[in-house]
């Protein structure tokens, strides 16, 4: 079915106050979850989540960016936007997944890393391009999904990946729309006509060769129907994942480079 | 190299001297203020000699006072960047920039020596774009790392950016995904990688192949970090300390493993270089 809605009106809605979040979907997509903390290095980081849990009986590892549902839940999670030690407890959790043979499964879902003096100090960046480059030779699949918002270095820390599925409604973008705004035209009123120029929505980013999959929404967006969305996602997922895991390893690692490798447009 | 860079600047001079300019020309530091004939800070290369401020240098100044005279040879230098998300203006400004500095891109790649040991090397241009990370940036780091695994070469990447470049969107984005997995490519084969930071590396960048290096070496004093220093200050809406970002503070905090200046620079590569092996 074709989605009709702008970049902008997608972006509304993914922000909408009861668009499902990740705690929503784990007890309808997965079985014996079991969650675990910690990056073994500094802390717990609340804005992702990791663990162990079974897909169609299958056992896999969950990593997630987390959004609150209330202020609660968000000052716990600070709004998905991670530190350094939770991209590293990601991290250490696809390690363990790989030690295991077991499939990563990562969930996105953030308006970006967080922008702190402990964050800078703790090595955001170092964290999040250790995960870029670890990711890219992990020998087990990765199947990664954006749930709303996908912002920038955040996201992709979770983004290395064999295959990435948006929902419809999701975004993916190299910094929020505003921050666009704000830093290309000093004005970040703007944000609806960055959205019409980003290229950010489900559709766009196959086309520029960076999403595969593109996941069913219920009508009027995720919110409207839970079991319906979880359904969808569950189907790709059982699905995806052991199509990924019959491939060789070494040819799926070879795969995986190259489906980076190739994007960007450039003469010469 | 290195005359060619100095014959530029005499050059410079002496058009000044056409003119007949009075006083010879100055340069005033903007850390400490004081000013220094223009002529000793360039011969310093753009070092200042009263606070050791280190002004940036552009990818060709940066590499003839980095590798033997006449050792470079250039990778992809006709790469050019095309406008995946047809951004207004982009080509323009492209066009323009080109012009204006004589670089295709944000960066300059190729092969040389240091010292008689053979490298590849990449340098970032901050002039073009503030050395913003495009396809074309993306794509020339990549295949340096590939050519250098592939000729069992050691890496030098002199980095400077301010991130991603927004006017290519995502597909700017997916270019740390594309450096950092070539670099663990060339790590595979065993080939060092050597970082060195100069002023400012931030954003997209650190957060892929500038915080990759086996060893990273930052100029003194430079700025290094994930998000701008204003993004930050917005968020905790207090000023920050002077020393924040800097490269001493990021030593301090363990994401530095030495701090060289720029006329130890090139002695400082060759013996790692050579302790890692790689001779003449």
């Amino acid at each position: 079915m074709e989605n009709n809605k702008t970049a902008f009106e997608r972006l509304q809605l993914i922000r909408h106050k009861y668009r499902p979040t990740i705690r929503d979907y784990i007890p309808l997509i997965f079985t014996d979850f079991y969650e675990m903390h910690g990056d073994r290095l500094c802390g717990d980081d609340g804005a992702i989540i990791g663990g162990i849990a079974r897909l169609d009986g299958r056992p896999v590892t969950i990593i997630a960016e987390v959004k609150g549902r209330d202020i609660n839940e968000n000052k716990k999670c600070n709004f998905a936007m991670p530190h350094p030690e939770g991209y590293r407890k990601a991290l250490r959790l696809a390690r363990q997944a790989e030690k295991f043979h077991r499939p990563v499964i990562c969930f996105i879902d953030t308006p970006g890393a967080f922008c702190g003096v402990a964050a800078e100090e703790r090595g955001q960046g170092e964290a999040i391009a250790r995960n870029l480059a670890e990711f890219m030779t992990l020998r087990t699949p990765v199947v990664s999904i954006v749930l709303g918002e996908g912002g920038s270095g955040g996201a992709l820390a979770l983004g290395v990946c064999d295959e990435l599925a948006m929902l419809e409604n999701a975004v993916y973008s190299v910094i929020s729309p505003r921050g666009f705004a704000s830093i290309l035209w000093k004005d970040a009123s703007r944000e609806q006509e960055a959205c019409d120029i980003m290229k950010i929505t489900a559709e766009d980013l196959v086309k520029l060769g960076v999403a595969e999959a593109i996941i069913e929404e219920p009508l009027g967006g995720a919110h409207n129907d839970l079991d319906k969305i979880s359904e969808n996602i569950k189907e790709y997922l059982s699905h995806k994942i052991p199509e990924k895991c019959q491939k060789d390893i070494d040819v799926l690692l070879k795969e995986r480079y190259t489906k980076f490798r190739k994007i960007g447009q450039f003469s010469e | 190299m290195l005359e060619d860079f100095f014959n530029v600047v005499k050059k410079r001079f002496n058009d000044d001297d056409d003119k007949q300019t009075p006083e010879k020309p100055v340069f005033k530091c903007p850390r400490c203020q004081s000013s220094v004939p223009l002529e000793h800070y360039e011969e310093l290369h753009r070092v200042c000699p009263e606070c050791n401020y280190h002004g940036r240098l552009s990818a060709r100044e940066r590499i003839a006072v980095t590798v033997d005279k006449e050792s470079f040879t250039e990778y992809d230098a006709d790469m050019l960047s095309c406008n995946p998300i047809d951004y207004p203006e982009y080509e323009e400004k492209q066009a323009e920039l080109r012009e204006k500095t004589g670089l295709s891109d944000a960066i300059v790649t190729g092969e040389a020596k240091i010292k008689g040991s053979s490298v590849v090397i990449g340098v970032m241009d901050s002039r073009y774009m503030m050395a913003s990370m495009g396809s074309v940036v993306g794509e020339k780091i990549a295949r340096a790392f590939e050519r250098a695994a592939e000729k069992n070469l050691p890496v030098v990447m002199f980095t400077a950016s301010g991130g991603a470049r927004m006017q290519e969107g995502i597909v700017s984005l997916m270019q740390m995904a594309k450096t950092s997995g070539a670099v663990k490519l060339h790590s595979h084969s065993g080939g060092l990688y050597i970082t060195v930071l100069t002023d400012p590396t931030t954003g997209g960048v650190t957060a892929s192949f500038a915080s990759l290096g086996d060893i990273i070496i930052a100029e003194p004093k430079i700025l290094v970090g994930f998000a701008g220093r204003r993004v930050i200050e917005g968020t905790i809406r207090q000023r920050l300390p002077d020393d924040f970002q800097l490269a001493e503070f990021m030593q301090e905090k363990g994401f530095v493993d030495l701090i060289a200046e720029r006329r130890k620079m090139r002695s400082t590569l060759s013996h790692l270089l050579k302790l890692h092996g790689y001779t003449e």
